[in-house]
């Protein structure tokens, strides 16, 4: 996100503050004076990691600190689920099984290990799914779950959640 | 107290020893294997029907059937430890409702009547005022349901989960740890007679589904059936999978859980972390009880075996013989 903050002693752990309140993780802080416009206001760019649903209350807390808050970036694929597949992937059009996840828009694979051992034998592949929410990752895996179905694949999830 | 055991195979062997070797103050006053059946009320000599049995002949006399000693031996407790038939229950339920009618009490280690019939016989019991205790049933030597009847009382139960199959548990153990194809696994789980010559009730899952429609009908106080739980077993597993799994610290495990609120009930392969209490060695069992006070508890012991499974009928004896009085 890019924040706005008056450019004074205290002002950017101020702006900071919040975050770790609200149990967020900070990845990076770009701090640039380039801003020709006004010299007593500085732009802070932050990237974050939130837990779900605290996102709202970071920015109260930040509107409350007087900390502007003048873009929020695209969120992020937070949540990851890793998946073992087995069946005749190939013959079933394994592309087409990933992109019936990919096509939901917020959920995507994100990366994908195929063991193929003999021709006709049955492959075996580890599928990680990224996603932006907890719900849209059990919606993928509602689609993955229904389309192993119609395609006679075996898919093993993990026994604990997201 | 006196007990009338039903089935001389390997639990009702197994309990004969130990009542030889232990002094557990239980005489054996009925008896029965599938062709043959002894009723003596000055108590049966148990080393001389173990000899018996051993050397190919049946344990008694032909002319006594099972139903004979359910119906006319002198016993406190019938134990009912006869092979497991998930048809129907029977030749099991029958036994089992005929001694409740009697005022006998009930121990049994058949998983069939119980996953069957749970509450009938349990308002049968109630009836007639004598007590049903099943710990055996599931997972052999590990007393999962006096823990959670006895120790957790008081506790909401959220969620059990666990590996409650050894026999799926020895053949993923075998695949991860040296490669192996399932059928090479099962080949070497038959080779030391962890798995039966028809696998089919162990590796399709239908034992661990058992073993959860008990638990969640007679602890949870849910109303399922075998039919009720989703069911995946491990004869599609490679190697492949394993090795994808174990490149990310984790393993393969059949796992059965049961979600009371959200109705699941569920049997199927799972990847599990392998530093998680359930992932443990060979024909072992192990579960997870998530609960409200006490919060997680993992047991882990022995889920089959002669002596083991016999620990948890001996255990439901001893029980039944601290509260009830005597020749009544």
């Amino acid at each position: 996100m890019k924040l706005e903050m008056r450019d004074q002693p205290g002002q950017l752990v101020a702006a900071l503050q919040p975050i770790s309140a609200v149990g967020g993780n900070i990845i990076a802080v770009i701090h640039q004076r380039e801003t020709p416009a006004a010299t007593e206001v500085l732009d802070v760019q932050i990237v974050l990691e939130l837990p779900e649903g605290r996102l709202e209350k970071l920015l109260e807390l930040l509107r409350e600190q007087g900390v502007n808050v003048v873009r929020i970036g695209e969120q992020r694929l937070l949540y990851e689920c890793t998946l073992i597949t087995i069946g005749h992937l190939m013959h079933t059009d394994l592309s087409d099984t990933v992109d019936r996840i990919d096509t939901t828009g917020s959920a995507e694979v994100t990366d994908l290990s195929l063991a193929m051992p003999a021709i006709n034998a049955p492959s075996s592949a580890r599928i990680t799914i990224r996603s932006t929410t907890r719900e849209e990752m059990k919606k993928a895996i509602r689609i993955l779950r229904s389309v192993a179905e119609q395609k006679d694949l075996l898919i093993i999830e993990p026994l604990e959640g997201v | 107290m006196r007990i009338a055991i039903l089935g001389f195979g390997s639990v009702g062997r197994g309990i004969a020893r130990a009542i030889l070797a232990k002094n557990l103050d239980l005489a054996v006053t009925g008896l029965a294997d599938s062709r043959s059946g002894i009723i003596d009320p000055a108590g049966i000599d148990i080393a001389a029907a173990l000899a018996r049995k051993e050397g190919g002949a049946p344990c008694g006399s032909p002319d006594v059937s099972p139903a004979d000693v359910v119906a006319k031996a002198d016993y406190d407790v019938l134990v009912e430890v006869t092979p497991t038939n998930v048809d129907d229950g029977e030749p099991a339920l029958g036994h089992i409702r005929g001694a409740l009618r009697r005022h006998k009490h009930v121990v049994t280690s058949n998983k069939g009547p119980i996953a069957l019939a749970y509450p009938e016989l349990r308002d049968l019991a109630a009836a007639n005022g004598v007590f049903l205790r099943y710990e055996a049933t599931v997972c052999g030597a590990i007393p999962l349901i006096h823990a959670m009847q006895e120790g957790l009382a008081g506790n909401t139960i959220s969620r059990l989960y666990g590996v409650f199959n050894g026999t799926c548990n020895y053949i993923l153990t075998r695949m991860a740890e040296d490669s192996l194809t399932y059928e090479q696994a099962l080949a070497e789980a038959r080779e030391l007679g962890y798995a039966e010559a028809d696998p089919t009730y162990d590796v399709e899952g239908i034992d661990a589904a058992i073993k959860l429609v008990i638990l969640a009908n007679a602890i949870l106080d849910m109303r399922t059936t075998l039919d009720d739980v989703e069911r995946t077993g491990i004869t599609l597993l490679t190697p492949e999978a394993l090795r994808l799994a174990e490149d990310q610290d984790c393993t393969i495990r059949l796992i059965g859980e049961v979600v009371p609120e959200a109705g699941v009930l569920r049997v199927s392969p799972r990847i599990v972390s392998k530093v998680h209490p359930l992932v443990v060695e060979g024909t072992l069992n192990a579960v997870t009880v998530g609960t409200d006070l006490a919060g997680d508890l993992t047991f882990i012991g022995k889920g089959a075996g002669s002596v083991e499974t016999a620990s948890a009928v001996i255990g439901d004896l001893l029980y039944i013989r601290d509260r009830h009085v005597q020749g009544s």
